[in-house]
């Protein structure tokens, strides 16, 4: 029974410098809440009213350089201490490359987990260790918000935008994962297990479809991969179901429309001037709400997908896209 | 006149000139208003304490296995809405603002009493309608009504509680317009403001902040009731809205709202200290200025309620920059404070320990804000028990730790009776005693990643929680030792006959009756001493002048 | 003796018993008129900043939306009537009007006066009202009112005429192409939206001008209220032939109403006039 911990597991490489700056400030709040507390008491008792063995004379009530010391000095170290959390947030949370990409869909009351290669989770997610992580975050209903104390990170699901956050687990284990923005009954329910693995099992994992732990070796679990379609080859299924294909990729298309294969992590020249990024955020947009952002050079003609596609499939294009850029250009 | 005295004196004071029921339900006098707020609050205090009674019961048990999902989350949000909205925001302003601001002044009342009485009528009403919503039913939106939950999704009586909230809302803007304008034009003469006790000064900012924020919420959450009513689409992404936008409306009042709850304690401490260290407030301009820094910094740092929405990083940078300014106004006062006990006379009274009790637990409450300030550290601490622990050590641990040491300070001077001290004492030490094992457990529940409006947790952290409620029920029976002794002093305790019992300086101790006549003051002071001038005790801080001829004119046309 | 002289000499009299008697007018907080009408004066702008507060929260949600979604409002703003709102303009400032010169009539203690422009003002609120209540009740015809059985039928049909919305139909489905057509009859699309869109973001619209508008006209009604009585205040003070009487609850609800304008100057352009 005391056996509890008092501090969490420290599992990713953010995680550790974000532990670090915790407890610096902790230190300095330490110290300064020792110099108040102590120093009130100490100063309480030792200027009690029956004690007349103290130097009461002199008793100024105003001091300049006091006022500038204690003004300045909090202020330094506040400074200080911004500066260093503003830039590990930045490096932290700012766009990264090279990162192995979950999608994550918020749903009263589940988490579901999309890998690229087409394995999904309900209430788990499992990852590689030592390799970046993206996780681009959505809510389908009402705002929840997907963490995982263990790596010391946390972003809102908000419904009708992408969050995305990056990690790198360091530490194969067992991690918890919760929803930290209240959502309606079973708030408290929905929470699940971050599974992190060392490199090949979690290769060997991937290609059993997501069947059973590659720690626990061999077989168990029954039907292996092969047969489950990655993510993108599912999106490429929805695209040719939803019609996309009437246009798009269509070299007998009656519409000009923009080179879908171009799309992702482009520079998109748009009619009113601005250039944006061609990303997850921009691809959603442009299915749900192509009037929007409409591409240099193209008229808008593109009917809007607002409520005939979900989070999920929504997901599954998007990865369909990533990888005809990515086919493109002849790497994967 | 009435000779049926309450307090034991043969003059006719302000709780005994008149009896009935009526006198005291359409009283335009600011301390009878007081005292109508310390009850109406009072009594919402432990509606608000019984569900959180309920939610540390729940949480002594890793598994939800005391009240249903729902219930616990109609709870949650029944202490926050009560707490805040009803209790907090009033408490010190309505109920010791409302008593000795006139009297710290010179003033015979306030500048408006009639919209005074309006502003208590709009509380009690605005509450009555809360408890009617939480009745039928309760609602289970959290007090932050985030959206689009509470918007389209919620369900019971969401829109009553917040046409509730709307009234007590206006209650409180009424209220910072009566006291911005007493403090404007109702000074005595020679009250100039520098010689304004610190609390006055506290009072002025909370002011601005209650008239400046308020009106946003009221409006943000009508919004939400038509959104529910109408399902315009402004606050839900189905129907085309932006819930971030609630979100920034929200907390634009909302952060403002929680120096509202801890400026006029500020003030109270500012109060006690001098008076208990028989010493004039170290820095007096400098904790004066502080209260007005505070207030404008605090209307600029909502958005770091916010840094873990999708907001930009650069958006985030700026709001977290001016949340560590504003830390820096509240660590000047500490050190005056602390510079004010040095080289004072200090006694060691119940009111002094809950003003020593909130120097160390807000200071605490105060600094792990510097976790939550951080950019990196707050993505890891938002929504988790961190932040839970954090803002009730700033709001239990500091406000109503003030408004403890207030009730206390000025007991005699509102009642006419003295508290007994032993029990105040005891009382002061099991709740700190008590406030710091309930909540300091959860700094490390949250730094482990406990979310907050959990009613079940891992295992693992079980022990903590059980510490937890262990140490809420010494808190509570550290608030129920006030309610009995005081209660019990009305009648029985020592009966004050001096003016002054605590040897204090300002108006309210010098020039008042020990228990106040109704209109304050024979005749209008004239102040001649700056505040807190211990240093001179030969000479008080003014004076009630001779009778003047009077005049009165427009009768001869 | 002068307003001037009046507020410096009239005070209270003590008369030792607990209790302060005024002339009538000072109330017994204050020591001097001058005291309360400033200290009233104060309070009055007190509550007007509060308000711009209040009003101006659901302004700035409104201008992030018409950002937003530009072209619709646009096309729905088209459903309001310029001449109505026009006309409401007008009525409001003259009402500005008479009610500055019943305040000054007040000043001058000139009741019959102050009753009579209080009345005008009255009038004119109610001249306001009335076409407001007009105004709302063809939107209502119309089905432009955001509940249950709202439509955009009515939006459609007139952008529709005025060449600035296009039905197309592609795959069985049908969208709406909001754009601009051109002298010579060419339609140039800006934006292409599905029919539930298109009602959505213009429900919104309907949303924020009948908050906004209703919130408005709640505060003209509150306004008309108060004029009543300070019209019966008015009369009862000139047919007693009281000399002095407190002008102050006219000077206020002068500042009340000129508040009132100020934010129907602000609400008609923004609703009704932008993006014609």
């Amino acid at each position: 029974m005391w056996n509890f911990p008092l501090v969490p597991p420290t599992a990713s490489e953010e995680g550790a410098a974000i532990s670090i700056l915790y407890w610096v400030i902790t230190a300095l709040a330490v110290i300064f809440g020792s110099i108040v507390l102590f120093g009130a008491i100490y100063l309480a008792v030792r200027y009690r009213a029956d004690n007349n063995a103290v130097d009461r004379s002199d008793a100024v009530d105003t001091d300049l350089r006091m006022e500038l010391a204690w003004t300045v000095v909090p202020l330094v170290l506040a400074l200080i201490m911004f500066a260093w959390a503003a830039k590990l947030y930045a490096d932290i949370y700012a766009p990264r490359e090279g990162y192995y990409e979950v999608f994550v869909i918020g749903k009263q009351w589940m988490w579901h987990c999309q890998h690229p290669n087409g394995v999904r989770e309900n209430n788990m997610l499992t990852l590689p260790a030592g390799r970046l992580v993206k996780a681009t975050i959505i809510s389908q209903d009402v705002i929840h918000a997907f963490s995982i104390p263990a790596f010391r990170v946390k972003r809102d699901a908000v419904p009708g935008r992408y969050n995305a956050m990056y990690f790198t687990p360091t530490k194969p284990g067992e991690y918890h994962l919760f929803c930290t923005e209240y959502c309606g009954t079973k708030h408290s329910e929905m929470i699940g297990k971050v599974i992190v693995l060392p490199e090949k099992e979690f290769q060997a994992w991937l290609e059993k479809g997501g069947q059973g732990l590659a720690t626990a070796t061999t077989t168990t679990g029954g039907a292996a991969a092969g047969g489950t379609l990655t993510l993108a080859q599912q999106g490429e299924q929805t695209f040719k179901a939803l019609g996309c294909n009437a246009c798009h990729l269509n070299p007998n298309s009656a519409v000009k429309v923009p080179d879908i294969t171009k799309t992702w992590g482009s520079d998109i020249p748009l009619a009113d001037g601005r250039t944006v990024k061609g990303d997850e955020a921009y691809i959603r947009e442009s299915i749900l709400n192509p009037g929007a952002k409409i591409h240099k050079g193209y008229q808008n003609l593109m009917p809007a997908y607002q409520g005939q596609v979900s989070e999920e499939q929504l997901v599954q294009l998007i990865a369909y896209i990533k990888s005809l850029a990515d086919s493109d250009t002849g790497g994967n | 006149m009435a000779t049926a005295t309450y307090a034991g004196t043969e003059k006719p004071n302000y709780l005994n000139w008149k009896t009935s029921v009526a006198s005291w339900l359409f009283t335009y006098d600011h301390k009878r208003l007081g005292i109508l707020y310390l009850v109406s609050i009072s009594i919402f205090f432990f509606i608000g304490a019984l569900a959180a009674a309920l939610i540390r019961l729940e949480l002594t048990t890793p598994k939800g296995d005391l009240l249903t999902s729902d219930v616990y989350n109609k709870m949650f949000t029944t202490h926050g809405v009560i707490m805040i909205f009803l209790f907090l925001i009033p408490s010190i302003p309505a109920v010791f603002g409302n008593f000795l601001l006139p009297l710290m002044i010179g003033a015979r009342d306030v500048a408006f009493p009639r919209l005074n009485l309006l502003s208590w009528y709009f509380f009690v009403t605005g509450g009555i309608l809360v408890l009617i919503a939480l009745f039928r039913g309760g609602i289970d939106t959290g007090w932050t009504f985030y959206t689009p939950y509470s918007s389209s999704f919620a369900k019971g009586e969401v829109s009553l509680a917040i046409v509730g909230i709307f009234l007590a809302g206006f209650s409180s803007i009424f209220t910072g317009i009566n006291f911005l304008v007493t403090i404007h034009k109702m000074r005595a003469p020679g009250m100039t403001w520098f010689r304004l006790p610190l609390f006055v000064w506290a009072m002025y900012a909370t002011s601005l902040l209650q008239v400046l924020g308020t009106p946003v919420v009221a409006i943000t959450l009508l919004l939400v009731a038509v959104e529910r009513s109408f399902r315009i689409g402004i606050f839900d992404p189905n129907l085309g809205g932006d819930p971030i936008l609630f979100q920034h409306l929200f907390w634009f009042y909302s952060h403002p709202a929680v120096y509202i709850m801890i400026l006029p304690a500020m003030g109270v401490v500012s109060e006690v200290i001098s008076a208990f260290c028989k010493r004039r407030v170290f820095g007096y301009h400098f904790v004066a200025f502080s209260s007005l820094a505070i207030a404008i910094i605090g209307f600029l740092v909502w958005g770091h309620h916010m840094f873990s929405t999708g907001q930009s990083i650069y958006a985030g940078i700026v709001f977290s920059f001016l949340t560590w300014l504003v830390a820096v106004p509240s660590a000047i006062k500490i050190f005056n404070w602390m510079a004010t006990i040095w080289k004072g006379r200090v006694h060691w009274d119940t009111p002094m320990l809950y003003a020593l009790g909130f120097m160390g637990l807000f200071v605490i409450g105060g600094l792990t804000g510097l976790h939550l300030a951080a950019l990196a550290t707050n993505i890891h601490l938002t929504d988790t028990y961190f932040v839970v622990a954090h803002f009730h050590y700033v709001m239990v641990g500091g406000a109503i730790m003030g408004y403890l040491a207030a009730l206390h300070f000025w007991w005699p001077k509102m009642t006419g009776r003295m508290y007994p001290e032993g029990w105040g004492k005891l009382a002061a030490m099991l709740v700190f005693v008590g406030f710091n094992l309930t909540f300091f457990p959860q700094f490390i529940l949250g730094y482990m990643g406990m979310p907050r409006r959990y009613h079940s947790y891992p295992e693992e952290w079980a022990v903590l929680n059980v510490l937890s409620t262990a140490g809420s029920s010494v808190l509570g029976l550290g608030y129920l030792l006030p309610v009995i002794y005081l209660t019990w002093s009305l009648k029985y305790g020592k009966v004050v006959t001096e003016r002054n019992p605590w040897g204090a300086r300002g108006l309210e101790w010098e020039l008042v009756d020990p228990v106040p006549s109704p209109h304050n003051f024979e005749r209008t002071p004239i102040v001649t001493r700056p505040a807190y001038d211990y240093a001179h005790p030969e000479e008080p801080t003014g004076f009630i002048p001779k009778p003047r001829p009077v005049v009165v004119g427009g009768k001869d046309g | 003796m002068s307003v001037q002289e009046i507020e410096k000499t009239a005070t209270l009299e003590h008369t030792g018993d607990g209790h302060y008697h005024g002339d009538g007018i000072l109330g017994e907080q204050f020591e001097t008129l001058e005291q309360q009408n400033n200290a009233y004066l104060i309070g009055m702008w007190a509550f007007i900043v509060q308000e711009v507060l209040f009003f101006g929260a659901i302004f700035t949600a409104y201008a992030i939306y018409r950002f937003k979604y530009v072209l619709e409002f646009t096309l729905a703003h088209h459903e309001l009537s310029v001449p109505i709102g026009t006309l409401n303009t007008f009525v409001l400032l003259v009402s500005s009007y008479t009610m500055a010169r019943a305040v000054r009539a007040a000043m001058q203690n000139r009741h019959k006066k102050q009753a009579f422009y209080l009345f005008l003002t009255f009038l004119f609120a109610g001249v306001f009202m009335v076409n407001k209540y007009f105004e709302y009740g063809a939107k209502l015809e119309h089905h432009l009112f955001p509940g249950g059985d709202y439509s955009a039928h009515e939006i459609v049909k007139h952008a529709k005429e005025k060449g600035e919305l296009r039905i197309v139909e592609e795959n069985g489905r049908e969208f709406y192409e909001l754009g601009r057509t051109t002298r010579d009859g060419q339609f140039t699309a800006f934006k292409r939206v599905t029919p539930e869109e298109f009602e959505q973001r213009t429900r919104l619209f309907f949303g924020f001008y009948f908050v906004m508008t209703g919130l408005h006209g709640l505060h003209v009604l509150v306004g008309m209220i108060v004029i009543s009585i300070l019209i019966g205040r008015a009369l009862i003070d000139h047919f007693k032939n009281k000399p002095v009487a407190d002008y102050m609850p006219v000077e206020m609800t002068g500042l009340y109403w000129h508040l009132v304008d100020i934010v129907w100057i602000f609400l008609f352009p923004l609703l009704y006039l932008i993006g014609r």
